[in-house]
């Protein structure tokens, strides 16, 4: 078996111990050897003593999803040693800290075990009972650096940038690389089969996760005024937020902030401090999970109706309650397409990478204002928290955001008279004040039902005419909403996929694979709601279609039928919902398993 | 909130302010409340309250949650920008606008149940953040939309009309702010003009979170014999601790006090209030003997009303944070956005 730049390595630690450090070292290592890599995190709700697992996949092909094998097992958490001995695939690596030696409990035929007392080493060498601990981390990215010949000079150089400012601990450091380096290299022959060759150095590209990316698209679009309640996932998108505005929003003359953070007391309060700053003109924005949108959906039901410009990024989590706060899933489709009670509708953004999180980001606001109306950004837990591989992030210095329809004082000066919700050129947007600017630009925002000049009204017939005028609008935001790609198979087929979000990555490895076993397939990949026209017209011009999601409810699936009105017969659902992103496998299987049995029938 | 417009007559000898504006360009539509209500006499308050400050009125964010109370931002300042939110969530809707604009002149109008039930929370962080508002109380201890539930600030012992007994202790909202570390805390009574449109012409100048509890008597469903929120009970009851006059920035302070019997509390525009001690010793900026003060009075089922604790010096939201001096939303988009240098400097560390 020979693997250049082609494995799946696995770690399993014990959380709180400082593996992430290590980790991120060997990641950044491959990474900057020019290989295509990723980064998956597989954690635990909790701060310290449970399970956690790293997963790094190198790729030539550029393959960013899971792919369900383990190349090599490094097991550093005497727990899981059963269950991880079991995982790694024939052929493959297992390496445990033989401090306490194992042999007869961890074998495998097929499997190579390497034991390295890394214990041992580190208590030799290091006299503190903490920074022994995290020694270990350091020693096995050694270890790993000589099987697998990831460069010991980039990662000795990784280790040296990373403490620049704290020369004792580069010592340290290295030296913990430098016992697992040199004990692998001395016991076993290094390299393995399995291994890392340098091919580049990926400068065009940079290693983000999601929720970085999407603190940097609100700083980039202009967003003023951020309000949040501290829950997983999406806590680290606030908190990147708040780091690059103390680097870019810094007033040079008045030295104040030009941003407004407020940690709300709930998301109810978070949801209603991001209406409040719309409403006056400030961009507004609130990060979240599932659980969040859940209590917010009264003020988004309230944004819908009272046309109330919103960006709201729900970094989805596994459902239902608290369900998997620390998995992955992308679940909350439906909640947030039609949040809030009464007829309401909202449209949602669905980037498939931190490069989209960035752009879709910035889109969010420009749509919202433009729109109007809330405005979701779908990421998810596999995006928002794992580092990505992605191309150098651009930006257009001539971009301007998009405010829509407002009447500013000196436009107000040139009319009679100002109503809020009066549709002057058919498009079912209508023009807004801020507050503040103009005695002429006074209305009042409310939530309960209203005419076309604002006012406050039970009439049938004036209720009717606003909420069906917010039917245009929706209309018109099938043609601003970021359209669909399209991916052709290189031979004519009648069959489709749709997917979304976290499942490009392992729909286009699978579309390989299947092509590869005669199966083509089309690729539609969806990137907001409301569905523009083509959406429709891929689903009627394939005979089967099916749809990757990772839910338990289809909920796409369920909203494709809905919104295209299609026939529900060729969708056909790929369903995978266990909290772990979504490997390629199971896109393959789920595809294979239905012709298959549409072969036999 | 139903309502009906005002007929729009020219009154004769109309007064105007400094802005040339008269009492009625600082009303709103006509109260579609029933004939009495005590927030009627509230909203009258605040009508003349803002003339007299001279307040522009599109500078005026005025903002409500769900509620008898709530309804009545309609009824006042026609030219302002009006914001009726959804139950209980008026004070992070203010939070919000004042982040995005701290340059607006923030009244808040909300009730007791808006504020005590479903609302405590945001009524207490908004205190707790003291944002920059004037946040009025409507207190009238019922339900009234719902027909005459026992609200949180019903008191123990209080009958409602159909005869039930409250069995809860109520939520006292004055102590409650007083306990969060609140920079201006009062209650009034909505009978009682004079002292009102004092306290909201403090609060407004106010730089904080300024809490009023107007005891706002329910004439509908609260203001029988037995209810401890009707006309008849808060007069009987009524014991304001402190006076007070507002002078505005300009003006001398002319009535003559006797010495040692006032405390002069300067507000941060220069405008000053001072304070007549009604009752003995009364020291509205000590914490803890104004808590001691108003749980000795409580006790003895009496209104204690007046400017009840202040602290002029506690910083508010903006000036905790830091935030620029400049509204957030007229900060230019050069200022806002770092360009795409900068975004190639800082993709150079995540290499």
């Amino acid at each position: 078996m020979n693997r250049v730049n082609d494995f799946i390595l696995k770690i399993a630690t014990v959380n709180g111990t400082g593996s992430a450090s290590a980790n991120g070292l060997l990641l950044k290592a491959l990474f900057r050897m020019g290989i295509p890599v990723t980064g998956k995190n597989l954690f635990p709700s909790n701060i310290q003593g449970l399970p956690t697992w790293y997963e790094i996949r190198t790729s030539t092909q550029g393959y960013m999803s899971r792919s369900g094998r383990v190349d090599v097992m490094v097991a550093m958490n005497v727990q899981t040693y059963g269950k991880d001995l079991l995982e790694v695939s024939t052929g493959g690596y297992f390496i445990y800290d033989s401090t306490w030696p194992r042999e007869r409990e961890l074998h495998r035929d097929d499997v190579t075990v390497f034991g390295v007392p890394l214990a041992k080493l580190c208590n030799e060498s290091f006299s503190d009972a903490r920074v022994r601990i995290l020694m270990k981390n350091i020693a096995y990215a050694g270890v790993l650096s000589a099987l697998l010949d990831i460069d010991p000079d980039v990662m000795r150089g990784l280790l040296e940038e990373t403490f620049a400012t704290k020369s004792k601990l580069v010592e340290s450091n290295i030296k913990a690389f430098n016992l697992g380096y040199d004990y692998a290299i001395g016991q076993f022959s290094c390299p393995l089969p399995v291994r890392a060759e340098t091919i580049g150095d990926n400068k065009d590209k940079i290693l983000i996760d999601g929720n970085a990316a999407a603190a940097l698209g609100c700083v980039y679009a202009g967003a003023t005024v951020g309000a949040w309640y501290p829950i997983t996932p999406s806590t680290s998108l606030m908190d990147s937020f708040k780091h690059y505005c103390k680097m870019f929003r810094m007033d040079i003359e008045n030295g104040g902030k030009n941003y407004c953070i407020v940690q709300a007391e709930d998301e109810l309060a978070a949801a209603g401090i991001v209406l409040g700053a719309n409403w006056v003109g400030a961009r507004g924005f609130t990060p979240t999970s599932g659980p969040g949108i859940s209590l917010m959906s009264e003020f988004i039901g309230f944004g819908y109706y009272a046309e109330i410009p919103s960006v709201f990024i729900d970094v989805q989590r596994v459902g239902p309650s608290t369900g998997m706060p620390t998995r992955t899933q992308q679940c909350d489709i439906m909640l947030c397409a039609y949040a809030s009670h009464g007829d309401t509708r909202h449209p949602l953004l669905l980037p498939a990478n931190p490069s989209e999180c960035f752009e879709m980001t910035v889109r969010a606001f420009d749509l919202a204002e433009r729109l109007q109306t809330p405005v979701f950004v779908l990421s998810d837990l596999d995006i928002g928290m794992n580092d990505w591989m992605i191309p150098k992030l651009e930006w257009d210095d001539a971009y301007r955001p998009d405010r829509g329809k407002v009447l500013r004082a000196e436009d107000l000066e040139e009319i009679e008279k100002f109503y809020r919700f009066e549709d002057i050129d058919g498009d079912g947007i209508t023009a807004r004040t801020y507050p503040g600017e103009h005695p002429k630009g006074a209305y009042f925002v409310r939530g309960s039902g209203h005419n076309r000049y604002g006012a406050y009204t039970e009439d049938s017939d004036e209720y009717k005419e606003v909420v069906d005028r917010l039917l245009v609008k929706w209309e018109t935001a099938k043609s601003v909403v970021p359209r669909p790609l399209l991916k052709t198979a290189a031979k004519k087929t009648d069959i489709g996929i749709i997917a979304y979000g976290s499942s490009d990555n392992a729909v286009l490895e699978a579309l390989d694979q299947l092509a590869r076993n005669g199966i083509h397939a089309d690729y539609m990949r969806v990137r907001a709601f409301p569905f523009g026209d083509e959406v429709k017209a891929f689903i009627e011009s394939h005979v089967t279609v099916f749809v990757v999601e990772q839910n338990r409810d289809a909920q796409m699936r369920s909203l494709l039928i809905l919104e295209t009105n299609t026939d529900a017969a060729k969708l056909v659902p790929v369903l995978h919902y266990s909290g772990m992103p979504i490997p390629s496998t199971c896109v393959v299987e789920g595809l294979c398993k239905h012709l298959r049995v549409e072969a036999v029938a | 909130m139903t309502y009906i417009a005002k007929p729009n007559i020219e009154l004769p000898f109309r007064e105007t302010n400094k802005l040339g504006l008269s009492k009625r360009d600082y009303e709103g539509v006509l109260s579609t409340l029933c004939a009495g209500c005590g927030h009627d006499s509230i909203t009258a308050a605040i009508v003349r309250a803002f003339w007299e400050l001279s307040i522009p009125p599109e500078r005026v964010a005025k903002l409500s949650g769900i509620g008898c109370s709530s309804k009545t931002p309609a009824y006042f300042i026609s030219g302002a920008h009006g914001f009726n939110s959804v139950h209980g969530r008026m004070p992070s809707v203010a939070t919000g606008a004042l982040a995005g604009n701290r340059d607006l002149v923030c009244i808040g109008v909300s009730g007791d149940g808006d504020s005590l039930s479903i609302g405590f929370g945001q009524f207490g962080h908004a205190v707790r953040r003291n944002i920059n508002m004037l946040y009025i109380i409507e207190n009238n201890g019922v339900y009234g939309l719902t027909k005459g539930q026992f609200s949180a600030a019903a008191d123990k012992g209080s009958k409602s009309k159909k005869g039930a007994v409250n069995q809860w202790k109520n939520i006292d909202s004055v102590s409650t702010a007083i306990s969060l570390g609140g920079s201006f805390v009062a209650r009034s009574f909505s009978g009682d003009r004079e002292q009102l449109v004092t306290l909201i012409k403090a609060g407004v100048t106010h730089p904080g979170c300024a809490v009023i509890d107007v005891v706002s008597p329910c004439v509908t469903f609260n203001n029988h014999v037995g209810s401890t929120k009707s006309y008849i009970y808060t007069r009987e009851h009524y014991r304001p601790a402190s006076q007070a006059d507002f002078v505005p920035p300009a003006d001398e302070i002319k009535a003559t006090y006797a010495e040692g019997e006032n405390t002069v509390v300067e507000l941060h525009d220069g405008s000053k209030l001072v304070l007549k001690k009604a009752d003995n010793g009364y020291d509205p900026t000590n914490r803890s003997k104004v808590l001691r003060y108003l749980e000795q009075h409580r006790a003895r089922g009496e209104v204690v009303t007046g400017l009840l604790f202040i602290n002029e010096d506690l910083p508010d939201m903006h000036a905790i944070y830091g935030t620029t001096p400049v509204p957030l939303k007229d900060v230019g988009f050069d200022q806002l956005n770092p360009g795409a240098e900068a975004l190639a400097d800082l993709q150079r560390r995540m290499w």
